[in-house]
């Protein structure tokens, strides 16, 4: 591997090899050295090929800036559920502030911190979990990530522990992030028997503002642990976002994850669920709203290795102008795994006639004795509740708006945590007032 | 489970007899030369010599499709087979009279009778052996309607105007892979024109035998209907059982004008290879058909039961508005086959229609595969797609796939997918035998029950064929 060769494909993906333990370092030089082979992925990729990555992959990035942006925590409340009490990790354009960011008291045991903190203090905890859910060779962007983070958020709730508040991921972009690329690393580490709620947030205070966000978050829930994650990607809408969470799930685990995307010119999430043990429950919702050339794009993946396991799965999408939504959902049933019930659903709403859907619900099924259903649609409001809503003397508009709002609610109503369902319901509402 | 189940496994593939018949043959390999001597054989025109070089040219800069199927397989030879073998007889094919008694001999053991005394009364057959039709039933009496059912090569001596214009319309020869093989090699295959308002007395159908060894059937059907026309055709497969693997690469086009219906209905039972995974054909089949007019429509229903590898996504464009294209399918896997198939609807005209079922059968250590494409273009307004595409598991050694493509670019459009996967229950098995039926019927019963969308389909004649076949197809696969 020529140093060269390395510096000339990372500096344009803003990469270079960050700082860590020696341990770290050696998975960080050979995510680099994979990411200087593969490059970005091509059309021709089957992954990707809906994905126009473009102008990521010809864009030259600058490292975030280092400067504190003087972000003040009024700017802030807007985006912290009306709960500013809450644990709140805040990074401004991917650097952690410790000043914006609020400790509440934690159990005995319980971490949360920032990544470049908790590699200092919780060196053992790291080496056992981060990079290891989420492998370099997963994808390019991954690769990129790996060789290059520094920065992110990192919970720690120990065994039989009940996290009673959420804690709050929130990644803040201004306007010096112009141009700029963030790798933000997440590690989100629940242990047997333990509780928790986590919601991670990727939003801006420029929004106009392109730049891009690349993060990675790794989840493993312990055998019998029960975690709420939540996702809300309000980037702005000339950002490009690639972001990947990786899930390993023990026995008796329960995991939901609710996935919003709004922001971004182009936002791509992949979510991978590992079931690596029986008796797992996985719950997986989303929702994207896009208009004008917006581009969503969900992938995920679930991996029933084990029998008697359950996911439940519905994405929902709602599109708007000339904007695109593209969908993936893997379903791979292994031979062992026995009794899977899966089922997966993917939805979206065509507002215009310019809106494009690409969706592919993909079950690959190897054991004889399983429930596994996908279903996928795509189509517009339905005429008859329309024109029953008109008949009833509500006015068209309203009826549309009426209607779409039903529509995502059915997602939104999964969200566990009262205080963040009713801001998404507020988000949705306050886009189909003003975008339809 | 029982022994007599064990002795079911090893069930001989009663279609894997050869016949000893001396042949003419091409040399083995692919060049220039072979395509100009294949042309040369069937007294081709200049045009048609060009177009296969034209297609041949291409498919040799072409690269054969390894990665996006999920099927594996070891590289064909294309150097290693032969091209072109047709029955050595010494007299002219067409006319029934003239035919080799061998010939007629090895249709009899096939169950298709070609004397029009003893034939089904109402179905018109078109018979292929290796490269060429042997002979085509009904055709006078189908002529006095002004009807064209006829093999390709004599299409091409007595239409040739009809041949130019739709060769290659709807599956040009750059197609694919396999698709361009064929144009460059095709030798045989029905050719079918039904004229405007005329309605096909009867069912039309080609058979398709493979007989020597080393040899590739590259045959391929074009069928026209005018406008108002209808026809239903019916194609059934075998080959005989051999060690090494055989190539099957068809092109099928068909082309409806306005108001004008198409019904396809194929029963695939070519040689699976044995309990090992031996031998066996390679299915590598090109399907398509174009709703050219308004208010047409091509419905597909397929029954595959044999092959190897069947690699084949009969498909529809809909390009005049309100036409409907329907993909009904059965594809069972068992020992060690594999399939990829499934369908693709283009929708492109206005208030077109698609309903696609497609139901997989997997067993032994059988790979299936669902692969489809829906995709809607801006200006299909009004356009709607129904798919189904159901899936049973029979052991877990098997798997079922599912890659369902769906593009959507009009919003006044509905387009709905859904699948889903299933065992048989023991509860359900128990129930019938509790209800005095041995197991291996109780499984049949199941599964015809979980077919019986595609097989209602299926004509008459067919539908009881299929029947038998699934049952043979998945003898021994439980216990």
């Amino acid at each position: 591997m020529s140093e060269t060769l390395l510096q000339e494909t990372d500096a344009r993906a803003g990469a270079a090899i960050a700082e860590g333990p020696d341990w770290l370092e050696a998975v960080r030089r050979a995510a680099a050295e994979r990411f200087a082979q593969t490059g970005f992925p091509g059309s021709r990729d089957e992954e990707w090929r809906f994905t126009p990555i473009g102008p990521i992959a010809q864009g030259v990035w600058r490292a975030a800036p280092t400067a504190s942006a003087g972000v003040t925590r009024e700017q802030l409340a807007p985006f912290t559920f009306g709960h500013p009490e809450w644990n709140t990790l805040v990074f401004v354009n991917g650097l952690y502030s410790e000043a914006l960011s609020t400790a509440s008291a934690l159990p005995a045991g319980v971490v949360v911190s920032s990544l470049a903190e908790a590699l200092r203090s919780d060196g053992a905890l790291l080496e056992r979990h981060l990079t290891r859910h989420a492998p370099a060779e997963g994808s390019p962007f991954t690769a990129v990530n790996t060789a290059s983070f520094r920065e992110g958020g990192v919970v720690h709730v120990p065994a039989n522990v009940d996290l009673d508040q959420p804690v709050h991921l929130l990644f803040v972009s201004t306007a010096a992030a112009g141009g700029s690329v963030t790798h933000p690393r997440n590690l989100i580490v629940v242990e047997r028997g333990a509780r928790a709620s986590v919601i991670e947030s990727y939003v801006t205070l420029a929004p106009g503002q392109s730049y891009w966000s690349n993060p990675v978050t790794e989840v493993s829930a312990g055998a019998g642990s029960w975690l709420e994650h939540t996702r809300i990607q309000r980037e702005s809408e000339a950002a490009y976002h690639v972001g990947l969470t990786h899930v390993d799930q023990q026995r008796d685990s329960h995991y939901r994850s609710f996935s919003m995307a709004m922001g971004a010119a182009l936002a791509r999430h992949n979510l991978h669920v590992r079931l690596n043990d029986e008796n797992v429950e996985t719950l997986m919702y989303g929702l994207y709203l896009t208009r004008g050339e917006q581009v969503a794009d969900n992938h995920t993946a679930i991996f029933h290795d084990h029998p008697n396991c359950r996911s439940w799965e519905v994405y929902k999408g709602v599109l708007d102008d000339r904007s695109r939504a593209v969908f993936n959902g893997k379903v791979f049933v292994t031979p062992e795994a026995q009794k899977t019930d899966a089922k997966q659903t993917n939805r979206n709403l065509l507002l215009s006639d310019s809106a494009k859907v690409n969706t592919k619900p993909q079950l690959e099924i190897f054991a004889d004795d399983v429930k596994c259903t996908h279903g996928a649609t795509v189509g517009r409001l339905d005429s008859a509740a329309l024109f029953y809503a008109r008949s009833r003397g509500v006015p068209a508009a309203a009826a549309e708006r009426l209607l779409t709002y039903a529509f995502a609610a059915e997602v939104i109503d999964e969200v566990a945590l009262p205080p963040v369902r009713e801001e998404l319901d507020r988000l949705v509402l306050e886009r189909l007032e003003t975008g339809v | 489970m029982s022994s007599s189940v064990e002795s079911l496994v090893n069930k001989e593939y009663k279609y894997g007899f050869v016949t000893d018949i001396e042949s003419d043959m091409a040399p083995k390999g692919l060049s220039e030369d072979i395509v100009r001597f294949i042309s040369a054989r069937k007294h081709e025109p200049e045009w048609l010599l060009d177009w296969r070089l034209k297609a041949y040219r291409g498919w040799v800069k072409m690269t054969e499709p390894h990665e996006w199927p999920n099927i594996r397989y070891q590289p064909v030879d294309y150097q290693n087979l032969r091209y072109y073998s047709a029955p050595k007889t010494g007299k002219p094919f067409g006319s029934l009279d003239e035919v080799d008694p061998k010939l007629l001999e090895t249709y009899e053991k096939l169950g298709i009778p070609l004397s029009e005394q003893k034939i089904l009364a109402g179905v018109a057959v078109d018979a292929i052996f290796d490269s060429v039709s042997v002979g085509t039933t009904y055709k006078a009496k189908l002529a006095e309607q002004g009807i064209i059912f006829c093999s390709f090569g004599e299409a091409v001596q007595e239409h040739p105007e009809l041949v130019r214009k739709y060769l290659g319309s709807v599956v040009p020869a750059s197609d694919n892979f396999f698709a361009a093989l064929n144009a460059a090699v095709f030798s045989d295959g029905s050719f079918v024109y039904i004229p405007k308002g005329v309605r096909c007395p009867m069912e039309l159908s080609t058979y398709f035998r493979i007989n020597t060894a080393e040899t590739g059937q590259f045959e391929r059907t074009l069928i026209v209907a005018e406008a108002g026309a209808h026809v239903s055709y019916l194609e059934g497969c075998t080959a005989p059982k051999r060690d090494e693997n055989q190539l099957h690469a068809a092109v099928v086009e068909l082309v409806a004008l306005e108001g004008a219906t198409i019904k396809y209905s194929t029963v695939q039972n070519w040689y699976a290879g044995d309990e090992k995974g031996r031998g066996g054909i390679y299915n590598f089949v090109t399907k398509r058909g174009k709703c050219a007019g308004a208010n047409s429509k091509i419905s597909w229903t397929q029954v595959e039961t044999g092959s190897a590898i069947t690699w084949k996504y009969p498909s529809v464009i809909l390009q005049g508005d309100n036409s409907v294209g329907e993909f009904y399918s059965v594809a069972v896997v068992n020992g060690h086959q594999q399939a990829d198939t499934g369908t693709k609807m283009i929708h492109l005209g206005k208030n077109t229609r698609s309903t696609i079922v497609s139901k997989g059968i997997s067993a032994g250590q059988g790979q299936n595969s669902y692969r489809g494409l829906v995709k809607v273009l801006p200006k299909a307004a009004g356009a709607r797609n129904y798919t189904q595409c159901d899936s049973m598991l029979i052991g877990n050694r098997c798997g079922a796939h599912t890659f369902p493509y769906i593009d959507v670019q009009n919003s006044s459009s509905s387009v709905e997918h859904e699948a889903s996967t299933a065992k048989i229950g023991e509860d359900q098995i128990f129930y019938l035998k509790q209800r005095g039926l041995n197991t291996e019927n109780a499984i049949s019963m199941i599964v015809n029950g979980f077919c019986k969308e595609v097989f209602k389909e299926l004509p008459m004649e067919f539908a009881v064929e299929a029947q038998k076949l699934l049952g043979i197809s998945l003898e021994g696969s439980v216990g």
